[in-house]
């Protein structure tokens, strides 16, 4: 992937309150392709996001997005970087207070300058392609999980980005929203050419559209490469993420003391 | 006894933290000026919030206020024969001191409260952190104008509260107690200066004013985003701004009036 | 609700506030809208001044016709000299007039009265009352009064 890489993290260390969440890792992240990372929930999957959008500031290491090197960026060339990725949160984090039509002209309004007529057909434009034109008129309040997502997507594709990160986009989703979303995120990879990352923890549907995969736990990649490879991987660790297994590598029971001396069955107490 | 030494040391640190931080984020939200043409739709709907929102609150207190006055100080004055001076007590009470205090109290519970509450839960939906991704400092998007609008509205909310504290005080002294009115109005004009008794009101409730907008859009900026953490900054927020409304009070008077 | 509604909402909001300081100056603290009246200067030498302050009223009949600007300590004579500005209006103030100090009321705050005098002569900017009357004290009266003076 090497030279093709958009995004491109090396030996990156993070750790919060004393705890390491990320012990170098590296990773390289291709343009125009579906990008998923995977690993199980508290692994720090939302932070590596945060990393790439600058919001933190790793330990050590370097982070390239775009041929930028985040850490080191000021302010406002951060900022103008911003504008060219989207993301997508987990919760949707539409502005509770503006209409469906409000939020997705948000970024417009804020960042160019175009004429009232022509942010409409944008706007609606991008509501259609999440298939939501005729929910222009709700308030974020109105609309079911599903619906709050496909409009974040709208709003996060409005500024036409180079990049788009997608937090969790199927966690707690029913069945027909999910689908509906691996379309919208399949469709709007392949129609504009988007680099995309998915961060994620449902395997099938994540193995379904991305291009590559790869597989965080304790702070360290464990695999990558595309979903056949990684099917076919050999660790254990890997295979018992794919598949869910409930015991394995990763144990069953929290690190604790031995059953023996818990129960106070050992003797000495 | 050690351990008693270190909570001691930690709560220092935590405090002179905490004070860094708000600092260092006023001096952010203070820095960017946004643009007048973007900034002032979004200024006069927050000063529609925080201020005319609050404006029943402030004249229905004011006018209870000023009556309680007029009461309590009739029937003190009458046992020196000298009620007439209710007006200049009145007067002088609400411009000097409560119109200031009791609005910037009941600003913090309505108005820094709701601030609060709002940008915590802003903060907890991602709403804050997306604004960021998508380029846009919520710093200056969101808090400035709050900040700026609390600013602004404080000194017109004690003005208006003053006014009908005279007002509802006048009601009771001169209309219900026969107290002559214009002694009543004449006994207040020549005790009540402008520069050194209404505007040195004025200069306190703008500084009530910034200090409560501030201490609240610091709160909800800086809290926990969960509902526990939303709960206890919305708290803090009234605890913080009475207290330092009552501090800086007593700071502000002794500069002001203290002649010294 | 339309942007335009909540500008119409805040700018009455405003207005209400200026109506309430402009009352306040008016109605509250007496300000006349006027630009301060022309003033010429009166100095009178007191042996007590009492509770007299600065920005006092001085009157004359009972009509304000001055403020006290300043009480100082003439420190040759041990006498304390009111500085007071008395309105351009006023300048038939005969020269022989007298300035006491008296009191409103039972409680009421101090100030100086001008008794009229005779003299066709009148006091100009500078000049000092060649007669006054010390702020009468109460205690020092009982004093007196006690020990058969």
């Amino acid at each position: 992937m090497g030279s093709d890489a958009y995004i491109s993290l090396k030996d990156v260390v993070f750790s919060r309150s004393g705890r390491r969440i990320f012990d170098g890792i590296s990773l390289d992240i291709p343009r125009g392709k579906v990008t998923a990372v995977m690993g199980p929930s508290g692994t720090g999957k939302t932070t590596l996001l945060r990393l790439i959008g600058g919001q933190l500031k790793p330990d050590s290491g370097s982070i390239r997005v775009a041929g930028y090197e985040v850490p080191t960026l000021k302010r406002r060339e951060l900022y103008a970087l911003r504008e060219r990725m989207g993301m997508l949160f987990q919760s949707g984090a539409l502005f509770t207070d503006l209409s469906v039509y409000e939020n997705v002209a948000f970024p417009l309004r804020v960042h160019t300058r175009l004429p009232e007529d022509m942010i409409r057909d944008i706007v609606l434009m991008k509501l259609e392609a999440v298939g939501l034109r005729g929910a222009r008129d709700l308030m974020p309040s109105e609309l079911s999980g599903g619906m709050t997502r496909r409009v974040a997507l709208a709003r996060s594709i409005a500024l036409d980005p180079e990049l788009i990160m997608y937090d969790e986009p199927f966690a707690g989703q029913d069945p027909i929203a999910m689908g509906v979303l691996v379309k919208l995120i399949r469709d709007l990879n392949h129609s504009m050419g988007l680099t995309s990352v998915l961060v994620s923890h449902d395997v099938p549907e994540s193995l379904s559209i991305c291009h590559y995969a790869c597989i965080i736990a304790d702070g360290k990649v464990i695999g990558q490469g595309t979903p056949e490879e990684l099917q076919a991987h050999p660790s254990e660790q890997v295979q018992q993420f794919l598949q869910g297994q409930p015991d394995g590598p990763v144990p069953f029971h929290y690190p604790a003391r031995s059953t023996a001396r818990d129960f106070g069955l050992g003797g000495e107490a | 006894m050690l351990d008693r030494i270190a909570a001691l040391g930690r709560l220092t640190l935590a405090v002179v933290a905490s004070l860094g931080r708000s600092g260092r984020f006023l001096a952010g939200v203070l820095a960017g000026v946004p643009s007048p043409s973007t900034g002032f739709p979004l200024l006069v709907r927050q000063i529609y919030a925080v201020g005319v929102l609050s404006l029943a609150i402030v004249v229905v207190s004011g006018l209870f206020i000023g009556m309680v006055l007029g009461l309590q100080g009739y029937t003190i004055l009458t046992d020196y024969g000298s009620e007439a001076a209710i007006g200049q007590m009145i007067a002088l009470t609400l411009v000097r001191e409560l119109g200031p205090v009791v609005t910037a109290l009941l600003f913090a519970g309505r108005a820094g409260s709701a601030l609060t509450a709002e940008i915590g839960l802003m903060k907890a939906t991602e709403q804050l952190s997306s604004m960021e991704m998508m380029g846009v400092d919520p710093l200056r998007r969101v808090i400035a104008p709050r900040l700026w609008a609390g600013f602004i509205a404080m000194p017109v909310l004690a003005l208006i509260f003053s006014v009908v504290g005279v007002w509802g005080g006048m009601l009771v002294g001169v209309d219900w107690l026969g107290v002559y009115e214009g002694s009543f109005w004449g006994n207040m004009q020549s005790s009540v200066d402008f520069m050194d008794d209404v505007m040195n009101g004025v200069i306190k409730s703008v500084v009530f004013g910034f200090v409560c907008a501030w201490i609240a859009v610091y709160q909800g900026y800086d809290c926990v985003p969960t509902s526990a953490g939303i709960s206890s900054a919305t708290t803090k927020t009234v605890v913080y701004s009475s207290l330092a409304v009552l501090g800086l009070d007593f700071v502000l008077t002794a500069v002001m009036f203290g002649d010294f | 609700m339309a942007q335009r509604t909540i500008e119409i909402i805040v700018g009455l909001f405003m207005i209400a506030g200026l109506a309430a300081l402009l009352f306040l100056a008016l109605q509250v603290s007496g300000l006349s809208p006027k630009a301060a009246e022309e003033t010429y200067t009166l100095y009178a030498n007191f042996n007590d001044t009492g509770g007299l302050r600065p920005r006092g009223r001085v009157s004359m009949a009972g009509v304000t016709i001055g403020t006290i600007d300043s009480i100082t300590l003439d420190k040759d004579t041990f006498q304390a000299r009111v500085a007071m500005s008395i309105h351009a209006s006023v300048d038939n103030i005969p020269a022989d007039s007298a300035a006491v100090i008296r009191t409103s009321g039972l409680l009421g705050e101090q100030y100086i009265d001008i008794s009229v005098g005779g003299d066709l002569e009148s006091l100009k900017d500078g000049d000092t009352f060649y007669s006054t009357q010390s702020a009468m004290n109460l205690e020092r009266l009982i004093g007196n009064f006690a020990s058969g003076r």
